[in-house]
């Protein structure tokens, strides 16, 4: 390990792009990410607006860029303990695993028809479950399976059907220290806690659900196969509200607009659409916003008259308990108007909250959004940890900061 | 030229490869119609026993090719790596075959061997590429353009090491960002517009002294190719003739015409000013009314102006919104006395800029309001406002001194980079004057390789978004310039060692190629006859399903070798009812995607052969004629897709192929063949599900028309 390494922190789309972009300018990278397998939050997304094309095409590309560049280290299920030194000579410390699984495994999945333990299955944010040794997803890299060692039983039965020696279950944690001369801070985001808002529901009516949790829906890999469906019953909604803002842009939650969960329902409202044709789609909102040539997409949701745009915050979600259907109160700006609309599925456009698990005091504003300009010469963060932005935008920053790494690099 | 090969066949028996095809057999057939001898099989290749047993045998019997027949190329990677000069085959027995076939099969044993067969062929047809270098390679970055985009490009270039030459048309550098008198605030709180930033730039800019600034300067020409450019720049005193290595494009916006804007009386009403008109009357220190100079006591805004509005600029410029609230809080903070009201759509305050929005509505000087704008006239020098659907009723009449228009923002367009290209003089364009890119992944990738657009001319954004882009493009410059001097290609294929060689004595000049390319790799002689620039080539291989005369090639992937491994499958006649099917899959999502198919082990008809490309635009006809001549029943091209929201890579691939339908169309008439004998079907990389109905629905269509009548012959 060389100071002139650069360490980027977070394996999500961001994290990524850094470290592709600055090894293939010629530096060396060393990718860390907590979960066991990169690609962050876009992997576990259906699709992007507004092309309406998978994430894992470009992943792919991605992943095809770190298999066969030698300056790229990925380290999985690692987090940083301890940051110290300086600009052009880091020591980072770093706690690995335990990851029972090794990179001999071929991803065969024999371990999985043998396993008996079970687990709630983060990649569908724990709308389903998986075996305890599972491949976290169809494309997963690294491309190999993965023990949830909480859940595992330790029966050892994976190992015995092991032909390739990859499970070792009593693999512990291991330490490491490397030397950097610039570390890129790139921990993401997460989705707000829609439990918080008490009165849209969430975790009191099942039929209530996230964004987040909608998009796993769509997915052929996600929870229902792809089948949009009310969880309490399992039938094909037919009048869904969207309620936008949810937790956002409210000083008694998140007082920031997350600039992407408007264009991310106008998706979700063509999806169901397009999938359910006898659907109606209900939209309430406090602006659009819907950034630059994206407009063309809010164009075309408009064109649908079964998706209503309706300028009005929801108060409050309440569920008819003979029908079980749901109602949802705003009232319409415009028309000064209350509105009653019932839905039997209801999705919550939830925001997105800066995550920042490091070990050392990063200076930032009271919501956790990191300032550039306090940061001490050297580090670097990038995308939604200093605010919320959509993935083209997360990307351009991404690459810049590849470039202020390696400038970090080159003035130490 | 492909050299002689000495070839070690390995065949891992892991992962059910070995239950689903009978190793024996498989082997014996092999060495049998190879006659190669280092044929060895495995229980898993891919252990340290496996590869040690592979690195013995190079270091005693030295084969210079060895093909490895196991699971996927996108798996193991780094395992199967022998060193850059050995030729390594991948052929996936594992999700291609065991892990979507019947096991124990003679169909399954059938597809074993062909692929097989068709790794040897490609084998023996390629040759380790020998990396393009140039004997010299500059590492100057041109940044074209000196506003805040361009000198935050150079600034970061000269951090990094590189020299810059910027390149400004005006007499001053600083662009629009030197009229503001205020800027959005770049900082937490985001609560206080700030001093524009591009003053300070500009002291660093001249104290910078890997950066030489030419003003009053106009490029008259852009010729070569990355790391090598060669830049022709007339200036007031002179003409100057330079080279860079790659290129910044930060040539800016243009406010939307306001003259354009009639339905607001613009041109018409003097006190009807753009919101950039009234940026630089704040920046004056008085704002007053144009018409008599009286000072202003209440302004009405009305936003999106000649904005997200099919009849002016269809898309939403991002900074209007804020633009507006910034000026509406100086005007404010000047005079305490004037209203001010804001006439909006949405308002659009993405991100941390909302916190400036509720500082801004807490002012109750300032009232907004959404509305639907439906006039403006004038009495007595007073103008009045009509706005419908309000807050405030659903009609009102705003009386106001002044009516400032938030105007949008055009791109200014890279005609005056002034390529001197077979494909014209600017970055070619996706809609709305933007240049075309993967906006969503890869934001910088253009259609000119080493030319990166930076700033508004890219995407509307402000100046906070245009400093972040400024950065992004100079990175990939940079890295471009790195690629270059070590002969590897740059995204999507990076690292990618080949180039296309040339076989011009038998061109004849019918331009397809130099049409064609999606990156304008090809500069042209007055004949006609392509030159050359491979550094500007992205390894598409796009060239390969252009060229009637099949005189473009890569070492590693190239005419011969496919038609080689079409060739070595081997077709049953036509008795035995067993089709065959050949499909060609696009090695970046449809190929993925058969490989997921068989993760999830699902099955597929055993009549399927399949040949990775690197872009269904590369497949030449020929290949299909082979095929088809060979014996192979039908064609099935799996492509990414086209359109304006298209998924190929290589941005024009797929719909080239979609345009060569036709000559395709032709080749089966000529063979007196059905039209169903080939058949295009567009996929994502996540329709693992859908591909075993895409490829059986097929072979039923195969079977309905029955046998190619060519079989046998």
């Amino acid at each position: 390990m060389n100071p002139k390494t650069i360490l980027v922190i977070g394996g999500g789309i961001s994290g990524i792009t850094t470290a592709v972009e600055a090894a293939e300018t010629g530096y060396d990278v060393v990718l860390i990410e907590k979960l066991p397998y990169l690609g962050g939050r876009v992997v576990k997304m259906k699709e992007y607006f507004p092309k309406l094309c998978p994430p894992y095409c470009g992943l792919e590309i991605n992943f095809r860029r770190i298999r066969q560049n030698p300056g790229i280290r990925v380290l999985t299920s690692a987090a940083v303990t301890k940051i110290s030194g300086s600009i052009g000579n880091f020591t980072v410390n770093i706690h690995t695993g335990p990851e029972l699984i090794n990179d001999n495994c071929t991803a065969c999945g024999e371990c999985a028809k043998v396993c008996n333990a079970e687990r709630s299955n983060e990649y569908n944010y724990f709308m389903d479950s998986t075996k305890a040794v599972y491949l976290p997803h169809e494309m997963a890299f690294p491309y190999r399976y993965t023990i949830d060692s909480e859940a595992c039983s330790l029966c050892g039965k994976c190992k015995e059907v092991c032909k390739y020696e990859a499970i070792d279950l009593s693999r512990k944690a291991s330490e490491t220290e490397i030397t950097a001369g610039a570390i890129v801070i790139a921990t993401g985001w997460e989705h707000y806690n829609a439990k918080k808002i008490d009165n849209l529901g969430f975790g009191k009516y099942t039929d209530i659900i996230t964004n987040v949790m909608f998009e796993r829906m769509i997915a052929d890999n996600g929870p229902t196969l792809g089948k949009i469906v009310r969880p309490s019953d399992g039938k094909e909604p037919e009048n869904v509200v969207f309620v936008q803002c949810a937790g956002s842009r409210d000083e008694k939650h998140l007082p920031w607009c997350s600039a992407v969960c408007c264009t991310a329902t106008l998706k979700h409202a063509m999806k169901i659409r397009k999938r359910i044709p006898g659907s109606k789609v209900h939209i309430f909102y406090i602006d659009l916003r819907v950034s630059g040539r994206n407009e063309d997409f809010l164009k075309k949701a408009e064109s649908d008259e079964n998706i209503r745009l309706i300028k009005g915050k929801a108060g409050s979600i309440e569920k008819d308990k003979t029908s079980g259907l749901l109602t949802v109160t705003a009232e319409n700006v415009i028309t000064g108007r209350i509105i009653k609309q019932q839905a039997d599925l209801v999705v919550l456009a939830t925001g997105m909250m800066p995550v920042n698990p490091l070990p050392v005091i990063i200076p930032g504003d009271p919501f956790g959004y990191i300032d550039r300009s306090r940061l001490p010469e050297g580090i670097i963060a990038v995308s939604n940890t200093v605010r919320p932005m959509d993935v083209s935008s997360s990307l351009k920053d991404a690459t810049a900061a590849a470039l202020r790494a390696i400038q970090s690099i080159h003035s130490s | 030229m492909t050299v002689e090969k000495n070839i070690s066949i390995y065949i891992c028996s892991g992962c059910e490869i070995g239950e689903s095809i009978d190793m024996e057999a498989l082997a014996g057939i092999v060495v049998k119609e190879s006659g190669i001898f280092t044929c060895k099989v495995h229980p898993a290749l891919c252990s340290i026993q496996g590869t040690e047993m592979i690195r013995n045998d190079i270091s005693t019997h030295s084969p210079n090719a060895i093909a490895i027949c196991a699971c996927s190329p996108r798996v193991k990677v780094d395992v199967f790596s022998f060193g850059d000069r050995m030729i390594t085959e991948r052929i996936n027995l594992r999700e291609l075959v065991a892990w979507c076939q019947p096991k124990w099969n003679e169909d399954t044993l059938m597809m074993a061997a062909d692929y097989l067969r068709m790794g040897l062929a490609k084998i023996r047809n390629s040759s380790s590429p020998t990396p393009y270098l140039p004997e010299e390679v500059n590492s100057d970055l041109l940044v074209v353009g000196a506003g805040i985009t361009g000198i935050t490009a150079a600034l970061e270039a000269a951090k990094a090491g590189y020299r810059v030459i910027l390149v400004e048309k005006e007499k001053e550098p600083g662009g629009w960002a030197r009229k503001l008198y205020r800027q959005l605030p770049l900082s937490h709180p985001f609560l206080v517009p700030e001093k524009p930033v591009i003053f300070q730039k500009i002291d660093e800019l001249r104290s910078q002294e890997k950066i030489s600034l030419l003003t009053s300067a106009e490029i008259t020409g852009i010729s070569g190719q990355p790391g090598m450019f060669q830049v022709e720049v007339n200036t007031d005193s002179e003409k100057l003739q330079l080279k860079a290595g790659a290129i910044v494009a930060a040539t800016g916006w243009k406010p939307y015409n306001a003259a354009k804007l009639t339905e607001y009386n613009y041109g018409i009403y003097r006190n009807v000013i753009t919101n950039l008109e009234l940026e630089q009357m704040a920046a004056t220190g008085h704002i007053e009314r144009p018409s008599d100079g009286k000072k202003v006591s209440s302004i009405v805004f009305i936003q999106c102006a000649g904005s997200r509005d099919e009849k002016h600029l269809p898309w939403c410029s991002n900074y209007c919104c804020p633009t507006t609230f910034k000026q509406a809080a100086y005007i404010r903070e000047q005079n305490k006395d004037a209203s001010v009201f804001i006439i909006y759509n949405d308002i659009r305050m993405p991100g941390v800029y909302e916190l400036f929005y509720k500082k801004v509505q807490e002012d109750d000087g300032i009232f907004i309001t959404k509305g639907s704008f439906r006039s403006i006239t004038e009495k007595n020098g007073i103008l009045i406002v009509t706005v419908d659907q309000t807050f405030l009723g659903d009609r009102i009449n705003i009386e106001t001194d002044i009516v400032v228009l938030a105007t949008g923002m055009e791109p200014s367009g890279t005609d005056c980079l002034n390529l001197q290209y077979r494909q014209g003089k600017g970055l070619p364009d996706l809609k709305y004057g933007f240049p075309d890119s993967h906006f969503i992944c890869f934001p910088y990738e253009t259609r000119r390789t080493g030319i990166y657009a930076a700033g508004p001319v890219r995407a509307p954004m402000d100046i906070a978004s245009s400093m972040e882009d400024a950065c992004g493009a100079t990175l990939k410059a940079i890295q471009c310039i790195e690629a270059v001097k070590n002969g590897r290609a740059v995204h999507p294929r990076s690292g990618d060692l080949s180039y296309p060689e040339l076989y011009l004595e038998r061109c004849t000049d019918c331009k397809r190629c130099t049409e064609e390319c999606p990156f304008g790799m090809y500069d042209e002689t007055p004949k006609g006859t392509p030159l050359p620039n491979p550094s500007r080539c992205r390894r598409c291989g796009i060239f390969l399903g252009s060229c009637p005369e099949r005189i473009i090639n890569f070492a590693d992937y190239n005419i011969n070798c496919i038609s080689s491994m079409i060739k070595a499958v081997e077709i049953p006649d036509e008795f035995e009812e067993k089709p065959r099917v050949l499909i060609f899959a696009c090695e970046n999502d449809a190929y993925p995607a058969l490989d997921m198919t068989g993760l999830k082990r699902l099955n597929y008809s055993p009549y399927i052969r399949i040949i990775p490309v690197r872009c269904i635009g590369s497949v030449n006809r020929i290949w299909v004629s082979d095929a088809l001549s060979h014996g192979f029943d039908g064609i099935l091209m799996l492509g990414c897709k086209p359109g304006d929201d298209y998924q190929c890579h290589f941005i024009k691939g797929s719909e080239l192929t979609e345009t060569r339908t036709e000559n395709f169309q032709e080749t089966l008439q000529t063979m007196m063949l059905e039209p169903e004998r080939i058949r295009i079907e567009f996929v994502e990389i996540n329709d693992y599900e859908k591909i075993p109905q895409i490829i059986d629905d097929y072979i039923e269509t195969i079977n309905e028309i029955g046998a190619n009548p060519f079989k046998g012959m």
